[in-house]
């Protein structure tokens, strides 16, 4: 009797845990007030159209994107071929291969960020944006081999050799019957990856400089001289764009198989 | 050329880097044959079968198709089929698309594709199945469509891994049925690699058993279950009491056993199946260690002064009890004449 009366209140709690800042940030981007604030002063979508029009904003989606996007699609390019190699031909260490791919989601970020920027990117002196593009690629491709990797093992090895004795090149067999097998995994691997390297901070945090910077560093400094709500309404706004490319993923591929 | 060296493996070696799997063979094989590659697990027919394919490369040796040396040509330029064990249909093509694949390749479209994939589908039955998913397909159809995509590429052999082990008892009978009204009427030399004697028996035109990378006998059907040429081939079709033979002696646990009747002077080992071991009366004794009721008949094992006896006799004769003593004779102008032995 007693579980059935805790189970669902321990239940609501954690849906309150998980949910409520949503609901907070919402709600407060929502606000007439001037600044973020909880519950919301009246209610009106300024803030909303303000965060259009702050120009700041408009340039560091611009590289959050392009980073999210070819940083996933360079991580992809590399993964692909590594995750083939590594499911089907006898690697020699390709466990230790598999562990050393799978570290920059094991080092916390901010020692990433660090390392990159004391030994990479100042003695070599790469640019911002090349640093930033290097630092989402090595970042995204543990996940892009992985999520491919299992798409591979799920995947019969001989219908690649029934392909070849059919008449196609051993390439040809990958790109006409291997490749349309694991789409679905590749494309989980891209949203999963896009997601990560939008959200990215600390690395980013340590790899901006002036002029380049990803949206959520810009976010950070935004708050740092304005407390007004239109950071409360692009973090909304950035919500509802992951809920929806989360929810197109799981609707056309069922997602959450490969992650 | 004669029709009769239609395939032919000289001096095949087939190697795992150090390992040979099968050291210099050699194999004839006619056109329009249907022949079964038979023996236990790691006797190397299915690595024979793969370098036939051209998925593995002989370390020394040739392959000759037809008149052309075949054993540099890559898989793909290769005119052999093959109908993998677990069917390697494409998961993400329909039946019509995996059919078609390999005359896409070959350039063949429009209304002569279309000729030969129906063409290929009727063959084998499935022609209302054209547009389902290979996972939406039993074991059985699965096979079928595997045997149609290799079948529609006109192949001048065409092989099968272990075509009948992933399917029930029931379905195995009909696809037995089915692969040999295949070949017989498309003409193809078919050769498929078994583990199992009883489908080789009753398939096969002609049956080459393997063992440890050697052919051990190469023969009919009715050679191969009557006469056996080695204490392993007697063994592998159910000659169970195997012996071998000196003068006429044959060597038993207790030592050398003199038997009585005509031996050829080749003959080095004797066997009889369990059928032919006479119980009741004759000059061995045993104890019944073990029976079984197999429905017509019922199975003894005997422990003998000769080793373990396995005899069966019609059921409808009195059954003997466990520990019970019984004589039996081994009668010597029923028993297979062994050419070889040792390989046991």
């Amino acid at each position: 009797m007693r579980n059935k009366l805790y189970a669902p209140i321990i239940l609501l709690l954690v849906l309150a845990f998980l949910i409520g800042p949503f609901i907070i940030i919402i709600a407060a981007s929502l606000s007439a007030g001037e600044t973020l604030s909880f519950p919301p002063q009246g209610l009106s979508l300024r803030w909303v159209i303000k965060v259009f029009e702050v120009e700041s904003f408009r340039a560091s989606f611009g590289i959050s994107m392009f980073l999210a996007i070819g940083g996933t699609l360079a991580a992809l390019i590399l993964g692909i071929p590594a995750s083939y190699a590594l499911s089907r031909y006898k690697v020699p260490g390709a466990e230790t291969i598999r562990t050393i791919v799978s570290s920059p989601i094991i080092v916390p970020g901010i020692i990433v960020g660090l390392a990159l920027l004391r030994y990479f990117v100042v003695p070599f002196n790469f640019g911002i944006l090349l640093a930033l593009f290097l630092a989402h690629t090595a970042l995204i491709l543990p996940y892009a081999v992985r999520v491919v990797s299992a798409s591979l093992n799920n995947l019969r090895s001989d219908i690649e050799e029934a392909a070849v004795l059919l008449g196609c090149s051993r390439t040809g067999a990958f790109f006409r019957v291997v490749m349309p097998n694991i789409r679905g995994g590749i494309l989980a691997a891209f949203i999963l990856g896009f997601v990560t390297s939008f959200n990215q901070v600390p690395v980013s945090l340590f790899l901006s400089g002036p002029g380049v910077r990803t949206l959520p560093i810009d976010m950070l400094s935004y708050m740092e001289i304005t407390y007004d709500p239109s950071v409360a309404a692009l973090s909304a706004l950035l919500a509802f764009m992951s809920l929806g490319i989360v929810f197109l993923a799981e609707r056309f591929l069922g997602f959450s198989r490969y992650v | 050329m004669s029709d009769s060296r239609f395939l032919c493996l000289e001096k095949l070696t087939l190697s795992y880097g150090k390992n040979v799997a099968v050291p210099e063979m050699d194999l004839d094989i006619g056109k329009g044959e249907l022949v079964a590659l038979l023996g236990p697990s790691g006797c190397g027919k299915t690595t024979t079968m793969r370098a036939i394919a051209g998925l593995m490369e002989p370390s020394s040796g040739s392959i000759i198709l037809d008149g052309a040396n075949i054993t540099r040509v890559p898989a793909n330029k290769r005119p052999v089929g093959l109908v993998f064990q677990s069917y390697a249909l494409f998961p993400h093509l329909n039946v019509y698309e995996n059919v078609a694949f390999g005359l896409k390749l070959m350039g063949i479209k429009g209304k002569q594709l279309d000729e030969r994939v129906v063409d290929g589908l009727k063959t084998v039955g499935l022609s209302q199945y054209a547009t389902r998913k290979p996972a939406e397909l039993s074991g059985g159809q699965q096979q079928r469509v595997s045997l149609a995509r290799s079948m529609v590429m006109e192949p001048k052999v065409l092989l099968l891994d272990e075509p009948l082990s992933n399917l029930d008892a029931r379905l195995r009978l009909e696809m037995r049925t089915e692969l040999q009204r295949v070949q017989k009427e498309s003409g193809v030399t078919m050769i498929f690699v078994t583990h199992d004697q009883v489908e080789a028996l009753a398939m096969a035109d002609r049956i080459i058993v393997m063992l440890d990378g050697h052919i051990e006998q190469i023969g009919t059907p009715e050679q191969i279950y009557n006469n056996p040429a080695s204490d392993f081939v007697a063994d592998f079709v159910g000659f169970e009491n195997v012996f071998e033979r000196d003068g006429n002696k044959i060597k038993t646990l207790s030592g050398d056993v003199t038997v009585s009747g005509d031996i050829a002077p080749t003959t080095k080992g004797l066997a009889w199946r369990p059928t032919m071991v006479t119980l009741g009366e004759g000059p061995y004794e045993g104890t019944v260690r073990g029976t079984s009721f197999a429905g017509g008949t019922r199975e003894y094992l005997l422990d003998t002064p000769l080793g373990q006896i396995k005899a069966e006799c019609d059921a409808s004769l009195p059954a003997h009890d466990f520990g019970a003593a019984l004589k039996f004779d081994l009668p010597v102008h029923k028993a297979a004449q062994l050419a070889r032995t040792g390989s046991l």
